[in-house]
Formats: C-alpha cells, sequence, structure tokens
C-alpha cells in the first residue's frame, strides 16, 4: 500500500471517529467469528447451509424430540402446534407463517427447547419438511433443500398487512 | 358539579359514584369523618415501649432487601407450559401493591421464552456486522467507558391483559395476573446511535436483526429508524446493573415498542436491507384480524391504563374516603389525560396526573373519592398526546379475531360490591 493510500485510509478512520460521539472502542470483527445465529435466514434462501432432509425422515426425528410439547402428530400440541387448523393455536407454523425459510432457521436455532442448537442442518431440513407435509403445503417426496425450501409458496403468505410500512410507529 | 355535607365536610363533587374533585385536598375533606379516630385515646397508665426501640438493632448490610413483612409482594409466576416446557415462563409485577411508577427491579416482569440464560460477563460481547463499513465486537469492560444516558420507559409484553382479552368470562385475579407484564425503569445506557456510527451503516441498511444470547437466541428485525431515533443499549436498570431477569449484561431498549423488540442478553446487530421475518415476527407476534386476515409489524404499544387502588381481589374497609390510583401510559409518547368512572361510565372526572409526565412511560394518576357503600363499577380511561382513546372492551375484541391476545389496550371495570368486594368486570 502507498504512502498515499495510507494517509488516506487514516485520515477515513479519523474522519469516522469524529462523526461517532463515542471513544471509538469496538474491536474489529472478522466474518469467522461470527456464529450462525447473529444473522438469520431470508425469505429468499440466503444463508441456507447445504444438506437436505425429507417429511419421513422428519417424522422419525419429530416423534423423539418434539412430539412431547407439540403433540403426536403436531396438531395436538400443548405448546403452539406448527401442524394446522388444530383446536390450540390459531397461528400453526407450518401454514400460518408467511415464509417456509423461518422453519429452517428457528428449529435450528432454538428448538428443542431443552437442547438448541443441537440439531444437524439435515435434521432442521427434514423437520421443516415434516411439518410443511402434514399441513398439506409440500408432498410426500420432496426434500427440503437450500433450493427448495425458499421456493415453497406458504398459503397465507399475502395475508399481511405491514403496519410499519403503513403507519410507522403508531399503533395498529 | 354538586357540593353536600357528609359529617360537616364540604364536599365537591367532580362526577357520579362519590368521585370528587381532584382540586379538594383529601387531607381537608378526610377531616370530617376521620377526626374521631385522631382523637388522641384516654392516656394509658404505661404507655407501650415496643421491643425494638429497647435494643440495638442490626448492623449494616451489602445489599439491602425488603422487610420481612413485605415478603408476600412477589411477581405472580404464570407458567403456560409447566410439566412439558417449564423454560417457558412468565411472571407478571404485582401493582397492585405497589406506588409511585418505578418498578422495584426485583419485581420487573418477566417472560422467558427459552428461560432466563446463566450468563459470563467477562465471555459476552455485542456484534455489530452485516451492511456496515466496519464490522466490530465490543466487550462489557469497552462499553462501560461509552458516554451514557439515562431515561425512563415502561416496558409492556405485547402479550399483556392476555387473560381478559380472551377469556368468555372475566378472571378473578389481581393486578399482578391481569395486567402485570408492564413495568417501569429508569434504564442507562448508551445510544444506539452512537454505536451504529462507529460502525458506520451502509445506505441500503434499513433494518437491524437484534438477537440475544439466550439458548432459543430469541431474534426480531427492527426498523433502523427506530435504532437511531432512540433506541438504547441498556446496561442499567434503576442504578445497578440490568438484573439477569431483564437482559444481564446488556439487552436493546426500544421505548414504546412491545416487550419481545426489547432483545435480553443482546449479543448481535445484524444490519439488513429488510425485516428477515423471524419466527416472533412470523406469527407470535402477529394479530389476526376479524376478517382472517393479519397484521405484522404492529410495534408500538397502543395508549392504556388500570386502577390499581382499589382493583380485583381487595376489600374495601367500609365506606367512605378513599384515594383512587392507577397507572396509564401509551407507546406513542405522553399521557395526556386519565378520565376515571365510578358510575360504570356514565360519567367521568379528570384524575391529577403525578409529574414529571414521561413520554413512553407509566404515570401515576390520582382521584379523590367517597365511597357511599353502594355496589358500583370503577374505571378509568386513558388519552395520550397523539389523541387516541382507550377503547371499550366490545370495541377491541370486535377488530381481531376471537383468538387474538397481543395488543390489548381495553378500558379495565373493577366491581365494588355492597359487601365491598373487589371484581374483575368486563362492560
Amino acid at each position: 500500500m502507498s504512502i498515499f493510500k495510507l494517509t488516506a485510509a487514516a485520515l477515513l478512520l479519523t474522519a469516522a471517529a469524529a462523526r461517532a460521539e463515542g471513544p471509538g472502542l469496538g474491536q474489529p470483527l472478522e466474518a469467522a467469528d461470527i456464529p450462525f445465529y447473529a444473522t438469520y435466514v431470508k425469505p429468499d434462501g440466503a444463508g441456507l447451509p447445504g444438506g437436505s432432509g425429507t417429511a419421513a425422515q422428519g417424522a422419525e426425528i419429530y416423534a423423539a424430540k418434539c412430539a412431547s410439547c407439540h403433540g403426536k402428530t403436531g396438531s395436538e400440541g400443548p405448546v403452539m402446534p406448527p401442524v394446522g387448523p388444530n383446536d390450540v393455536w390459531a397461528k400453526p407454523a407450518g401454514s400460518y407463517w408467511p415464509y417456509a425459510t423461518t422453519l429452517f432457521d428457528y428449529i435450528r436455532r432454538a428448538m428443542p427447547l431443552e437442547a438448541p442448537k443441537s440439531l444437524s442442518d439435515d435434521e432442521a431440513y427434514a423437520l421443516a419438511a415434516y411439518i410443511l407435509e402434514r399441513n398439506g403445503v409440500i408432498d410426500a417426496q420432496t426434500a427440503m433443500t437450500a433450493e427448495t425450501l425458499p421456493a415453497v409458496k406458504m398459503p397465507n403468505h399475502g395475508n399481511f398487512l405491514d403496519v410499519w410500512a403503513k403507519q410507522g410507529a403508531k399503533p395498529w | 358539579m354538586t357540593r353536600s355535607d357528609i359529617d360537616g365536610a364540604a364536599l365537591e363533587y367532580a362526577a357520579g359514584g362519590g368521585l370528587l374533585s381532584r382540586r379538594m385536598l383529601l387531607a381537608s375533606a378526610a377531616a370530617g369523618t376521620a377526626a374521631g379516630l385522631l382523637q388522641p385515646r384516654a392516656a394509658r397508665a404505661e404507655a407501650e415501649i415496643p421491643e425494638w426501640t429497647k435494643a440495638a438493632g442490626a448492623r449494616a448490610r451489602g445489599y439491602g432487601t425488603p422487610a420481612a413483612a413485605e415478603s408476600a409482594v412477589q411477581r405472580a409466576i404464570i407458567e403456560p407450559w409447566q410439566d412439558v416446557a417449564p423454560a417457558f415462563s412468565l411472571s407478571g409485577t404485582p401493582h397492585q401493591r405497589l406506588r409511585g411508577t418505578i418498578t422495584p427491579n426485583g419485581l420487573h416482569y418477566e417472560v422467558h421464552h427459552g428461560g432466563r440464560p446463566d450468563i459470563d460477563p467477562a465471555r459476552h460481547r455485542l456484534m455489530i456486522h452485516g451492511l456496515v463499513e466496519r464490522p466490530l465486537q465490543f466487550g462489557l469492560e469497552a462499553l462501560e467507558r461509552y458516554p451514557m444516558v439515562t431515561a425512563t420507559h415502561f416496558l409492556e409484553c405485547a402479550g399483556n391483559s392476555l387473560f381478559n382479552a380472551v377469556m368468555p368470562e372475566p378472571m378473578q385475579a389481581g393486578c399482578d395476573m391481569l395486567h402485570g407484564l408492564v413495568s417501569n425503569t429508569e434504564w442507562s445506557g448508551i445510544p444506539m446511535r452512537v454505536l451504529m456510527e462507529e460502525a458506520g451503516v451502509q445506505p441500503e441498511g434499513k433494518w437491524v436483526v437484534a438477537a440475544g444470547a439466550d439458548g432459543p437466541s430469541l431474534a426480531r428485525s427492527i426498523p433502523m429508524e427506530k435504532i437511531m431515533q432512540d433506541g438504547m443499549l441498556a446496561l442499567y436498570q434503576n442504578g445497578e446493573r440490568i438484573r439477569p431477569e431483564q437482559g444481564y449484561p446488556m439487552r436493546l431498549l426500544l421505548p414504546g415498542f412491545e416487550g419481545n423488540m426489547n432483545i435480553k442478553w443482546l449479543t448481535s446487530l445484524w444490519v439488513t436491507e429488510a425485516p428477515v421475518h423471524t419466527k416472533d415476527e412470523s406469527g407470535e407476534y402477529t394479530e389476526i384480524l376479524a376478517d382472517g386476515s393479519s397484521v405484522q409489524f404492529t410495534f408500538a404499544m397502543g395508549v392504556k391504563s388500570f386502577i390499581t387502588h382499589p382493583s380485583a381481589t381487595m376489600t374495601m374497609s367500609g365506606p367512605g374516603f378513599y384515594e383512587i390510583s392507577g397507572l396509564a401510559w401509551s407507546g406513542a409518547g405522553k399521557v395526556a389525560k386519565v378520565e376515571v368512572s365510578a358510575d360504570g361510565g356514565q360519567s367521568w372526572a379528570e384524575a391529577a396526573l403525578a409529574e414529571p409526565v414521561l413520554p413512553q412511560a407509566l404515570t401515576r394518576f390520582s382521584l379523590p373519592w367517597h365511597w357511599d357503600g353502594s355496589p358500583l363499577v370503577l374505571m378509568s380511561r386513558a388519552t395520550d398526546e397523539t389523541g387516541a382513546v382507550q377503547p371499550a372492551r366490545a370495541d377491541w375484541k370486535a377488530r381481531y379475531h376471537a383468538s387474538n391476545f397481543l395488543h390489548y389496550n381495553a378500558i379495565q371495570p373493577w366491581q365494588v360490591t355492597a359487601e365491598g368486594a373487589v371484581q374483575n368486570v368486563y362492560l
């Protein structure tokens, strides 16, 4: 790097520090030091890892790790059953949520409640597939992957009004 | 306005049901009926001297606790799935046992989706990354050196008052269960804007996905506009370090926005172009309307109030003078006025507001009242500085699907029976 470039970079840094009102004590954060849960899979699939899982694979994992809270087949509960319609929860994840990508991310970061982040990417894909299949959103054959999951069209998509976009912080 | 004489005291009525003018000094009004009680009794042969007045007291201690006789003042614990998911745990502030506006730290409400983590502050870090010029991380020691601001704000769970929202018959419980998921705190910390400017937000960075260091890594998408306007990285709660229940060692504070967005145990701020539709903004904190469609990104809490004294589960100690007292707030700004009715809404009188009235903060209201012992219904109705008024329950219910229990801000009526019982009712 030339002296000129170094000087220019130093001036830029100084300008940035002058704009901020703090002492500027933040340390550089490398991409390798950012854990997956500090980001979120986006509706277009950005951030999805490799791997795949089918509803049949998901059914076995579900029975072992999920059924005690969400119910034998996903619609019984007691805790916010993800399969609907059901008598317990009006917003079942597998049919109400606007984007299927949220299923993968939430399962991977937060489930099961007593051992979050213990599931593999394949297991999270398989559980997302199981829940979507039980809701009739996908068929039993389609494996969920970084390509197929964001392509899933959720039935309640388009049925939401974005209140922030409409009226900002004014309470609804 | 009418005047009457009871036991020699001239009473200035402000509305029906015995509501008195707030211009009346309660003390002078009370003098009429209470005078007899203030007369000294005949001198005893030997006045009692309590034992604590005849002994040395306890020594100083490092961290004080409430008086032993106050041990019943506890949060009300609500665990909807305690058998299968005990970590999904809530507790409500016992407002019926508190006065003033600041919630003691040990009584601040809790809503934990995955339990309260045990965080080593030396290993905790805050990351700012995504659409920024300089991805940064901060330890607690570095953050301690930043200039701090202090502001008093309420936090309210979007699900506060959920029992009134969905139960067909009014549940008989205290304010801790019915309305306890709101608390008020003097927060101190670093303006979020200072930290974001240090990282340098890129022009396309319009949202911030905040995530906690708890087991579920609870995450919410927050508009950059709010973060920069009055977002705070809160490190202190009523002067002391934030309690583990409230996000130790640091939390996000977004004045007026639903509690769930004020991420506890904050560890990551990821700048994005658009919201990422996290679990909590996809279903758990969206509201289904009466027509079956839903609203999402309903961030600010609506104007609301309830009477704390008297309130459900209390018993009146006979006819006479009382001060009606309660709490009002709005996510949109300051409380402009609170009206009180003691005749089920037929007539209203404006309550006094305790100064200072702060934006997005609990405001204490009060009004003197002479209860003649007959059954009646007390209620309060708040209006905020934007002109928004608390709705009646039926009007609130008509807007939403029957299952919705979020953002309930309807007027709370309390029935006072002839026997002096105070009960939760719907009007």
